[in-house]
């Protein structure tokens, strides 16, 4: 079953870029727009020592997080060698220019 | 339909390591196939020297295992050798009959020892030293025999004897030459190395030329006789007097062979489907017998096969050094000097050190070091960089001196360290885990090092010392680039220079068509050099090229500094250090309604307000805007801060008033961006307080005027500032210091300080282009001014409808 929640306009998230979406449960989770207009969600949280990814530059299909450089995959939440690690992603499509995140 | 397909022949380092390069380029272009004489799959050779002196095993120096060629789907055929090549047919045929066909082919077939043609040179217990099978003869032969000879004072020769000496037996080197390493060393140090090899029990016998080898009653070799009637005994033979490079198959297969394989500066032969690579080839009428250039080679050969069509290989400068525990050597370049050239010598026997430096026309051209090698890689990039060293001239025979370096306990000597030191003071990483990691994973390059070590990837100040350990673990197969061809990142590779330059004369406005135009390997760069490239567009095409937000780190982004909790530090301006009382109300105000933890004063005389949440950075800006205040850019590539004295408006000894000079200086720079932080300084007097001789523009007055002193750093590099020039007026320190800045600003490549720009390009350099032009002078100043004349307040800018998104998090109910 799926819970798709609308998050905001395509338009809202630059390309290359981010936005952070807030949970009432805590633990915030990181929007990215690469520059094909395909979406990726990632808890923003680095699995090496925290940092938001949501502010981190990204590129390709990978963001690099702002505090040590990790580079982290936007499909699959893992940390791109040699370094080791994996952070949770999540559900999230566009439809009609609207971003759908599933949570 | 069926991909081309690529022959490797020769399954060792140059040809394996073309391949890697083909992969990382060009993935699944090719059906990939490679021969290799040997039964192993590819390894290490220039380590073959520390297995044979029991510090590594042959499994340790294995480069790619053969779950690599699996993975990328490489048929491999070990132990064969390839004997014929069909070039009509476009196949190659091995010795048990295994046939491929090719579209292209790839011969790497390296080197065979020179067996010397005298009498007794196929008896047993002869051998060449090249591969594993030499080394493992060696090591058996060890266990059971006492006399080893070698013939060959070379690299090559004396690591041999080295290792066999290790392994007990008894050794002597017999040498043709005057003295050991004649190809690498000049006499006096020759005669330094040769003592210290004594010392450790190995013999010499110099300009002796070998007879015939004598055969024992067990058949085996028994004893070395030389033209002048000597003998000695010997057990095992190494020939170690040299390598040919080992063409026999090309050439009977007719391709143009000259001592080598003939290739062009595409590493292409005369056959345009067939290329060749490393130590069989003849390049420019040189067959290299290092494996250093086989890495440019490499790179050169597996773009062309990938078609793109990028890169010439011009020849390499090699450098040497001896891979024997506990000797430091290190030579490049022309080392034994002659007609147009001047040395420097730093000779002392007593501390065993001897230097030399060969100069020609103000560039360093060759070079010896024996006993203290600290500083052979750097004086090698010197050498690869031809930097004009007119105005170093003085100290560099002294080296680098890296005692201004911080987080290495004053270390500077890589050599001499022990494996439990710490090198990355940052991160923790100590000597003996960076060799580990270039002996256990075959890294070759600083940036593998740092990649899988994380040394020097975060300050960088150990950079040096990580280079050094680099050179010193792997010996001759060490080799910078020229700093201006080292690639900006593992997108593209072209270097800063490069690419600054394109912008330039391209007149190229966004990043889209530099990375169109440089052919970049990824859709839209990295975190290196997305940064790097937005700056070089926005510096040289200020009003015309946009900035890109999501090309700048988070720090110019979100224009705060980002901390290790995920919030921000908010710095506001204070023009030269002067605030107010109604400021500082202001920001106890702020600081307050914002619950600010910690509030700090800073070293460039501000007040940081730290620990302040992503979103509540809009409101604080709009508080302290309202105060009057704006960005301190305490988180940018840009000016941070003028600090200042009381100067001559308070103080009893103040020549020049400090603080009004500090004060139009900033207002002068504000918003200013550059290629890394800028920090400048102004003294009322000679005294000081103000620090000016460890900031990037450091202004001191004097009575008459002001001196300005360029290039100081008070970081990682402790790094004095240098004399410029002096000047008379308020409006010429505005002048001259802007005019260094946009010079800094337009040739400096992004993340180098002044300081690192200076020790690039001399300080020479810059002199002739700010003192001694005035109208150009004249031009970099008004080309500043003119790119900040509508700087505004990027705290007042992020606030607009579209900017401040960024800053408000979406919330989801539940």
């Amino acid at each position: 079953m799926s819970n798709w929640k609308l998050i905001c306009k395509l338009e809202d998230i630059p390309q290359l870029g981010s936005r952070v979406v807030r949970r009432a449960t805590g633990g915030d989770i990181a929007v990215f727009r690469n520059a094909e207009d395909e979406v990726f969600a990632l808890h923003d949280k680095c699995p090496h020592k925290g940092g938001p990814l949501s502010q981190g530059i990204v590129h390709g299909k990978r963001v690099t997080c702002p505090l040590h450089g990790w580079n982290i995959g936007l499909e699959d939440g893992q940390a791109v060698a040699p370094d080791v690690g994996s952070c949770s992603n999540f559900k999230v499509k566009v439809e009609g220019g609207e971003v759908f995140l599933s949570v | 339909m069926s991909k081309p397909r690529l022959v490797l022949i020769g399954n060792g380092m140059a040809g394996v390591r073309t391949v890697e390069e083909l992969l990382k380029i060009k993935p699944d272009h090719y059906d990939i196939t490679i021969f290799g004489a040997e039964p192993h799959p590819n390894y290490n050779r220039i380590l073959l020297s520390p297995v044979l002196a029991g510090e590594m095993t042959i499994s340790e120096i294995v480069l790619n295992e053969l779950d690599w060629y699996k993975q990328n789907k490489i048929t491999l055929h070990t132990g064969k050798q390839v004997t014929k090549i069909d070039r009509i047919k476009r196949k190659v045929i091995a010795d048990d009959g295994t046939e491929e066909s090719y579209d292209r082919l790839l011969i790497a077939t390296g080197s065979t020892p020179f067996m010397l043609p005298i009498p007794g040179n196929d008896l047993p217990g002869v051998i060449g030293y090249r591969d594993i099978k030499d080394t493992d003869e060696m090591i058996e032969t060890a266990r059971v025999h006492k006399h080893a000879v070698v013939i060959g004072g070379g690299l090559l020769g004396l690591e041999a004897a080295n290792g066999l000496k290790l392994r007990g037996m008894d050794v002597t080197v017999v040498h043709l030459g005057p003295w050991l390493l004649e190809r690498q060393l000049d006499e006096v140090a020759g005669r330094m190395l040769q003592k210290s090899l004594e010392d450790k029990g190995l013999k010499f016998l110099l300009q002796k030329q070998t007879e015939m080898l004598v055969q024992g009653e067990s058949g085996r070799v028994a004893a070395v006789r030389f033209k002048d009637g000597m003998t000695i005994p010997a057990d095992l033979v190494v020939m170690a007097a040299g390598i040919r490079p080992n063409y026999t198959l090309a050439e009977k297969s007719g391709i143009y062979c000259n001592r080598g394989i003939v290739v062009n500066d595409t590493m292409q032969t005369y056959d345009p489907k067939v290329y060749a690579v490393g130590e069989c080839v003849t390049h420019r009428g040189i067959a290299y017998g290092l494996v250093a250039p086989l890495f440019e080679q490499a790179k050169v050969a597996a773009n062309h096969l990938a078609g793109y069509g990028i890169g010439r290989y011009t020849g390499s400068v090699t450098s040497t050094k001896l891979k024997v525990t506990g000797i430091d050597l290190f030579s490049a370049g022309d080392y034994m000097g002659g007609d147009g050239t001047e040395e420097i010598l730093l000779n002392d026997p007593h501390g065993g050190v001897y230097k030399k430096l060969v100069i020609r026309d103000n560039k360093l051209v060759g070079g010896v070091m024996y006993g203290d090698t600290a500083d052979g890689p750097w004086y090698f990039q010197l050498l690869k960089d031809g930097r004009d060293i007119h105005d170093i001239r003085d100290s560099l025979i002294f080296g680098q001196s890296l005692v201004g370096d911080v987080g290495h306990a004053g270390n500077s000597k890589a050599a001499s360290m022990a494996d439990s030191a710490e090198v990355c003071g940052c991160n923790g990483i100590t000597k003996g885990v960076i060799v580990q990691a270039i002996k256990a994973k075959g890294l070759f390059t600083l940036d593998e090092v740092k990649k899988h070590t994380k040394a020097a990837s975060s300050c960088g100040s150990c950079a040096g010392l990580v280079e050094q350990i680099l050179a010193s673990t792997i010996g001759g197969a060490y080799t910078p680039a020229a700093s201006d061809k080292k690639p900006m990142c593992g997108c593209t590779e072209h270097s800063h220079d490069k690419v600054r330059k394109l912008i330039r004369d391209e007149h190229l406005t966004t990043k889209e068509t530099v990375f169109a135009e440089l052919g970049w390997t990824t859709p839209n760069g990295c975190d290196k050099c997305r940064p790097a490239i937005n700056y070089y567009l926005i510096s040289t095409w200020p009003h015309e090229a946009k900035d890109d937000p999501q090309s700048r780190f988070i720090n110019e982004r979100s224009h705060a500094n980002i901390q290790k909790d995920g919030t921000y530090s908010v710095v506001p301006r204070m023009w030269g250090g002067l605030t107010t009382p109604a400021e500082l109300r202001a920001i106890a105000d702020a600081a307050e309604k914002y619950k600010v933890p910690t509030v700090k004063v800073t070293g460039g005389q501000r007040i940081d307000l730290l620990g302040i949440k992503k979103e509540d950075l809009p409101g604080i800006w709009a508080d302290l805007n309202a105060a009057g205040m704006v960005s301190g850019h305490a988180y940018g590539k840009s000016i941070r801060t003028v600090k200042t004295c009381v100067g001559a408006e308070h103080c009893r000894f103040g020549t020049q008033l400090a603080m009004s000079m500090g004060v139009k200086l900033e207002k002068m720079l504000f918003d200013m961006y550059a290629p890394h932080k800028v920090k400048l300084a102004v003294s009322g007097c000679p005294r000081n307080c103000a620090e000016a001789g460890i900031k990037d523009v450091g202004v001191i007055g004097v009575d008459s005027g002001y001196e300005l002193y360029v290039g100081g750093n008070g970081g990682i590099k402790t790094e004095v500032a240098q004399f410029l020039c002096k000047v008379k007026s308020d409006e010429e320190v505005m002048e001259y210091s802007g005019a260094f800045l946009q010079l800094y600003r337009l040739e400096g490549w992004y993340l180098e300080r002044t300081c690192h720009w200076l020790e690039r390009v001399g300080l020479d350099y810059v002199k002739s282009k700010i003192v001694e032009d005035e109208e150009g002078r004249k031009a970099l100043y008004a080309a500043l001014l003119d790119a900040l004349k509508d700087a505004k307040d990027p705290w007042a800018t992020s606030r607009e409808p579209e900017a401040i998104k960024q800053f408000i998090p979406i919330v989801v109910e539940a």
